[in-house]
């Protein structure tokens, strides 16, 4: 079990966050840039001392600034996986890796190293230096090298960003697997929802310094408990004012046109949200009146394909954005500037209160 | 076309500097022919101002090197008040005039020194140990951050980071440093004159025996420059094959 609570003041950023992590459990902190993700993970290893704070790992107490404990980085025995990886570049793979385990005696570092770079699949690289390695190959050896110190608990710095498209999947599951057969606390940041997704058991979204919400990737996604983490986990974010109908749903006059309706209670300002796959598109005049409650007067802005779906803006005059099946893109001759008209079912409609704050909250 | 006329602007310049800067060079060699040059070394005094200049820069350069790499580490690395006045003083030798550091030397260090090898290498390490300082501090600051970060969350110690990590790492830019300081170190006259004299075979470096033959052995004076410029144009290319093949390298 990894516990940290830390109080600091980083430039304009207040951090102030706590959070616990089971063994074999593994939190991602997911956030925009310059939320203070990092800065956990530097507390954490030793690297930045909070003004506040207290950081244990298991029975071993690493920082309480109350007791004046705080051990040295080299004293508390992170694996930690630096963004970028942080490979040493005068040194081999094998030596980067063996740079680890000075507590071994000195023959028994080289084999020691050959042998955790070949559970990687690198036993052929160990020769090489990081700047003839690949992406994906370095990623491998900055993971096999934050092992090799026999960590108490794992900290990884955007493990993947580094990474292109394709051997991002690969690396991810193989990743997830080595987290879990660790067996220690692992910590993980990431800019990218998905992969905090894929990769943690629970995700805390941070935004500000502070962990805005914490849950599995499901419960965030169906539960946002703020316009900020509904815009980060991916959903459609539209403002407007709510007012309860005759019928007993509440129908939502939308800043700037169009009006949606939606079965949860709200009165006054609201964020609207909507997840993009719950969309779907028809071609103006032909609406199917169907179940589907909300239609919404849209003009096509972008066709871009993610993957095997594809991902099309729209203006309404708001911002929103439907998910299509590439051949439905196709079959409805779907491109930029064309007029249609966006509908979803009133269910899948979330409406969140906006109180004056947090209206600054909704960013795109 | 612009940049047909920039690119000849750029080229003349170049050629330029560089005929100005290699001219006089070459001129010492071709006024003094090999068999002079030969003659002239025999000549006694000018061995032993050579050998004399040789050992001082050797001993200068290891003190600066010793004193200086860790002190260079410190100054790039860490944020503590007053740094940047201290990067300043530090850097106070190098627009210094020689004369007057001299003048300072025998002023904080009295006579006692004067008219010893030691008061040789301390003058040359006064005015050498700011090229090196400055170079080093450069290098040890576009030492990646999470390097040294990673080693320490590795398990190693300051130290340790400090001779395993951030030394190998920054070699190009010290071994630079270590050359410009060499160089200054094996040209310098005018503190060496002040603080520690010029007597033969204790305290006359080449340089100061060069003076010393200027106005009565031209030819003399011209022989031991030539044997100085070859010394100087070694060190300088060792120490670009040095740095050139490990940046190759590492990069």
């Amino acid at each position: 079990m990894l516990r940290i609570a830390a109080e600091a003041t980083l430039g304009d950023l207040e951090l102030d966050v706590a959070a616990e992590v089971a063994a074999g459990e593994c939190l991602a902190l997911a956030g925009p840039s310059g939320a203070g993700k990092s800065s956990v993970l530097r507390v954490i290893s030793g690297l930045l001392r909070p003004r506040r704070g207290s950081v244990a790992c298991g029975e071993r107490v690493w920082l309480d600034t109350e007791r004046g404990i705080d051990l040295p980085p080299d004293e508390r025995r992170c694996g930690y996986v630096f963004q970028d990886y942080a490979l040493f570049p005068h040194l081999s793979a094998w030596q980067n890796v063996a740079y680890a385990l000075t507590r071994l005696p000195r023959r028994e570092r080289r084999p020691r190293a050959v042998e955790l770079l070949e559970r990687f699949g690198l036993g052929d690289r160990a020769e090489a230096r990081p700047r003839t390695l690949s992406g994906g190959e370095r990623q491998r050896v900055a993971v096999a090298r934050a092992l090799a110190v026999e960590p108490a608990a794992l900290l990884l710095d955007e493990p993947l960003s580094a990474l292109d498209a394709r051997t991002r999947a690969a690396a991810g599951r193989e990743l997830a697997a080595v987290l879990h057969a660790a067996g220690v606390p692992a910590l993980l940041v990431t800019h990218d929802f998905q992969e905090a997704a894929l990769l943690g058991d629970r995700v805390g979204v941070m935004d500000g310094g502070r962990i805005v919400q914490l849950g599995t990737a499901g419960e965030l996604a169906a539960e946002p408990a703020s316009p900020f983490v509904a815009d980060f986990t991916g959903a459609v974010v539209l403002t407007g004012v709510a007012a309860p109908a005759a019928d007993g749903l509440t129908r939502v006059t939308l800043d700037g046109g169009g009006e949606v309706t939606s079965p949860e209670p709200a009165a006054g300002p609201v964020a609207v949200t909507v997840y993009p796959w719950e969309i779907a598109l028809a071609p103006r005049g032909t609406i199917d009146p169907g179940s589907a409650r909300n239609h919404l007067d849209v003009e096509i802005v972008s066709v871009t394909a993610v993957g095997s779906r594809v991902r099309v803006g729209l203006a309404a005059p708001q911002p929103l954005a439907a998910e299509l099946t590439g051949p439905a893109v196709t079959a409805m001759h779907i491109a930029p500037g064309q007029r249609a008209v966006a509908t979803w079912k009133a269910t899948a409609t979330r409406l969140l209160p906006l109180t004056p704050q947090g209206s600054d909250e909704v960013r795109h | 076309m612009r940049s047909a006329w920039f690119g000849i602007a750029t080229g003349v310049a170049l050629a330029a500097a560089l005929a100005f800067l290699t001219l006089p060079v070459v001129a010492i060699f071709v006024d003094s022919p090999p068999a002079d040059l030969i003659s002239a070394l025999g000549e006694e005094g000018a061995l032993d101002a050579l050998w004399l200049s040789l050992k001082t820069t050797a001993a200068a350069l290891a003190i600066i090197v010793v004193v200086g790499t860790p002190a260079a580490y410190l100054l790039a690395t860490r944020r503590f008040p007053a740094r940047a006045l201290v990067i300043t003083l530090v850097e106070l030798p190098l627009v210094l005039p020689p004369a007057v550091a001299g003048i300072a030397l025998l002023a904080a260090l009295g006579p006692s020194l004067t008219f010893t090898t030691g008061a040789v290498v301390v003058a040359l390490t006064f005015v050498a140990s700011p090229f090196y300082l400055r170079q080093a501090q450069a290098a040890f600051a576009s030492v990646d951050r999470s390097w040294l970060e990673a080693s320490r969350t590795l398990g190693a110690s300051e130290a340790r980071t400090f001779a395993r990590v951030a030394i190998p790492t920054a070699v190009p830019g010290l071994m630079a440093g270590g050359a410009l300081a060499l160089g200054r170190a094996l040209g310098e006259f005018g503190a060496t004159l002040m603080f520690a004299g010029s007597l033969q075979g204790v305290t006359q470096t080449a340089p100061l025996a060069i003076y010393q033959r200027f106005s009565t052995d031209f030819d003399a004076a011209l022989a031991l420059s030539a044997v100085l410029v070859a010394v100087s144009a070694a060190i300088l290319l060792t120490a670009k094959l040095f740095g050139g093949w490990d940046a190759a390298d590492r990069r």
